[in-house]
């Protein structure tokens, strides 16, 4: 690898790179995303591999080991290019066939592919498959088309065209305003606007000043940050190297989640190789501008999610926030000016400096510009990330994209924003999904998390389980939220097991209030949100369990009761051998009955009874 | 099998002055340098933190705050495997909590603590980021996933199940 020393010799090799690749050329597109691979797809890769080696055809076809193409219900995926045709569920016994027949014949292999749950119709085309046909992949569509460990791929997908753009054509306050134009908002939580945080950080006096790429992506049920660090980390190294030329910084953070072993390892990759090719390091591309990428592991505490927090962890130091009378951007990291801001935010850069503010801006709604990436998740057909503009609804994320809810049930809430957000009801379905209206249906944007919950999910347990979560990860800095959480969540203990009263529930809504009022960091004052949410839409659920000691959708386990049918029950003796509280006895061939003071109501016995025996109410 | 380790590293200290040396010259060497000595040990001995705490002069008491506040360290010994059961949001909705509630009734174990037979350290996590799999566990870097309290004993091999 050969250092690059200017823009023009950039363009060179990207062009070398253009010239060197065959487009016609079959290419097996192999998702090796955390998805993808959980379910097998290195295994199938190896088969590839194996047998493309073993027929001596490697020179007539390639193979891309890619990051997350997003369609993580499907995997282990494969996109076979130039054509886009996706097979869903590869398995290694299949690799034979692919290559024989689709490959070498173009013929299709109707099994593997996609079938429409709604229609019954195979899909060939990964184009047409609704799950992508209804997504704006700008920041997540090059994740399918190149392996994150070759910068190569990356520049001949125009990668660092921008970067050069910036370092050539552009003063760093020309790319300040091109970010404020854009209207680009802060994609990690609080929404706030890139180009102003940005200005308020170029205006600070202080020097050094430092950058911070917030990976430590703790939401659970969230999995976007790790897919674009795992299959594009380029994309943010270009986009933090552009802010850095903006506010003439030296040095710059990554903050990943330990939790995401493959997200370092494929970001150190790329650390390197543009240190090699003179993208990153000393006099970039031959200016006069030096800037260095640093990776910090996580300690595995979601607070340190929290910008403040963060920048105390980097520092060395216990992660707890500190207050915000002044910000980051005039005294952050080490006290020194600086900019913090999620993967997500960084990876939108890149592309806003090559096409453009307006163009940018042109997508979205009034106040929220671009396109988000959800993970989809829950009980919906169609777990996985999807990348849509900003204004969709969620009725068409959840249905369109995300294929409905599982075996027919009644979907009952989305819960989007992550502990910090809320539960939307199935009547405000048809909202617009932007940050004033996920706001004002007391929710949140967050880091875009998107949990479909369905008939059979009890709001209550939702709420008491992201207490649990909260109370968990408390940094317990402040009184109010260390004592204030655990309060709310012996009261949401007592609702679910049928020991509360409505007075309690009162109660419960005026700690939450005091909680949010009283408690200095972001995540401390948005954690009632959950409970907030449901008490607003789902007080009914809340009276059942304290008024009628019923849990309506049978999940609290001190209200619901299991029994079994004796006319049903032939003694087969699977509940007996599984149960793991010995609740239950019977002779073979004799129908079996629970024993209702030892049952701790697991529900093993409902799932192992092949003759639908067990009832629960 | 404790004690072993212990004296296997009473052995090996030399591996810490290596690590505080890869350090000592950072501007903020504790965290990281203290993960790579819980990679190395599969724990933070106490002798280890000593060492460390004399080279670069900072006290025991700051490291041992870091070391409880942050979740990545351990200050006992690891069980030879780790298994994290997933408890995100659409772990849990998929019934995350009968999955945890077979493992570490199979294991005969809480969570967060070693088996006796110091093969298996039971961990629960707030996600894995594999939601598409959930109910969902790891065992040290192998994932297992759309799990039901059926397939676990399968899962640990069963060498775990119940004595009935």
């Amino acid at each position: 690898m050969k250092k690059i020393n200017s823009p023009a010799e950039l363009e060179k090799l990207r062009e070398s790179i253009l010239e060197s690749m065959d487009k016609d050329k079959p290419c097996i597109s192999i998702c090796t995303g955390t998805g993808c691979s959980a379910s097998g797809a290195l295994e199938v890769a190896s088969a590839f591999e194996a047998l493309i080696k073993e027929r001596g055809i490697e020179a007539n076809i390639d193979t891309k080991l890619t990051g997350c193409h997003g369609f993580c219900e499907q995997g282990p995926l494969i996109v076979l290019k130039p054509r886009n045709i996706l097979y869903c569920r590869v398995q290694p016994e299949d690799v034979g066939e692919i290559v024989d027949k689709t490959l070498l014949k173009e013929e299709i292999l109707e099994r593997l592919l996609y079938v429409n749950p709604v229609t019954g119709e195979r899909i060939a085309l990964e184009e047409e498959v609704p799950f992508y046909n209804k997504q704006l992949r700008l920041t997540f569509g090059n994740n399918g088309q190149l392996e994150p460990t070759k910068i190569e791929d990356y520049l001949a997908l125009g990668g660092y065209a921008s970067l050069r753009k910036a370092l050539e054509e552009m003063t760093p306050q020309e790319v300040l305003e091109e970010v404020k134009a854009s209207g680009l908002r802060g994609r990690g939580g609080a929404g706030f606007p890139t180009g102003r945080k940005w200005e308020s950080c170029f205006n600070a006096p202080g020097y050094p000043k430092y950058l911070i790429c917030n990976a430590d992506e703790g939401d659970p049920g969230c999995f976007q940050d790790r897919s674009i660090l795992e299959g594009n980390p380029h994309s943010v190294i270009e986009g933090m190297i552009i802010g850095a030329y903006v506010v003439n910084s030296p040095e710059g953070y990554v903050y990943v989640r330990r939790e995401y072993p493959l997200a370092i390892k494929n970001l150190s990759i790329a650390i390197d190789q543009a240190k090699e090719y003179g993208l990153l390091g000393e006099n970039i591309l031959g200016s006069n501008f030096s800037f260095d990428i640093k990776i910090n592991r996580g300690g595995g505490a979601f607070v340190c999610g929290e910008s403040s927090a963060s920048i105390a962890s980097i520092e060395g130091k216990v992660g707890e926030p500190r207050d915000k009378h002044t910000h980051a951007t005039e005294k952050g990291l080490w006290n020194k000016p600086t900019i913090l801001n999620n993967v997500k935010t960084w990876a939108n850069i890149p592309l806003i400096i090559e096409k453009g503010a307006r163009w940018f801006s042109s997508i979205g709604t009034e106040n929220s510009k671009g396109t988000m990436i959800f993970s989809l998740t829950g009980k919906v057909n169609n777990t996985g990330l999807v990348e849509v503009p900003m204004g969709i609804t969620l009725k068409e994320l959840v249905y369109d994209l995300g294929g409905g809810v599982p075996d027919g049930k009644k979907l009952k809430a989305v819960q989007t924003g992550g502990p910090s957000g809320g539960c939307i009801p199935e009547r405000l379905l048809d909202l617009p999904v932007d940050y004033e209206k996920l706001t004002e249906a007391g929710s949140m944007m967050g880091s875009g998390g998107m949990i479909v919950m369905d008939e059979d999910t009890c709001m209550v347990d939702v709420a008491k389980y992201f207490l649990l979560f909260t109370q968990d990860e408390s940094c317990g800095c402040c009184f109010s939220c260390r004592e204030g959480i655990t309060r709310m969540l012996e009261i949401m203990e007592d609702v679910s097991r049928g020991e509360s009263s409505l007075e309690q529930l009162d109660l419960l809504g005026e700690l939450a209030q005091v909680v949010k009022d009283s408690t200095m960091c972001g995540l401390g004052q948005s954690c009632p949100n959950p409970v907030l949410s449901t008490i607003r839409y789902f007080e009914d659920e809340y009276r059942a369990h304290i008024m009628d000691k019923e849990c309506p959708a049978g999940v609290c386990r001190d209200l619901i009761t299991f029994t079994i049918n004796e006319e049903l029950c032939n003694g087969c003796g699977v509940c007996l051998k599984k149960c793991p509280a010995e609740a239950i006895q019977g002779e073979k061939k004799e129908p079996h009955a629970i024993i209702q003071e030892k049952c701790t109501s697991c529900g093993i016995c409902l799932e192992v009874c092949k003759y639908d025996a067990v009832n629960k109410k | 099998m404790a004690e072993q380790r212990t004296e296997s590293l009473k052995l090996d200290l030399d591996k810490v002055d290596q690590i505080i040396e890869k350090y000592r010259h950072d501007k903020a060497p504790y965290i990281p340098l203290m993960q790579e000595i819980n990679d190395e040990y599969r724990y933070l001995p106490e002798e280890a933190l000593k060492r460390v705490s004399k080279a670069l002069n900072i006290s025991l008491s700051e490291l041992y705050s870091l070391a409880t506040f942050y979740k990545c360290f351990s200050l006992t010994p690891r069980g030879e495997h780790e298994l994290q059961v997933c408890l995100g949001t659409a772990c849990h909705v998929r019934g995350a909590s009968q999955i945890l509630e077979k493992i570490t009734r199979n294991l005969q174990v809480e969570p967060g603590k070693t088996t006796d037979d110091g093969k298996y350290t039971v961990e629960t996590v707030n996600c894995l980021g594999a939601c598409a799999l959930g109910p969902l566990v790891m065992i040290d870097d192998k994932y297992f996933g759309n799990l039901t309290p059926d397939k676990i004993d399968k899962m640990l091999g069963g060498n775990h199940e119940e004595d009935k």
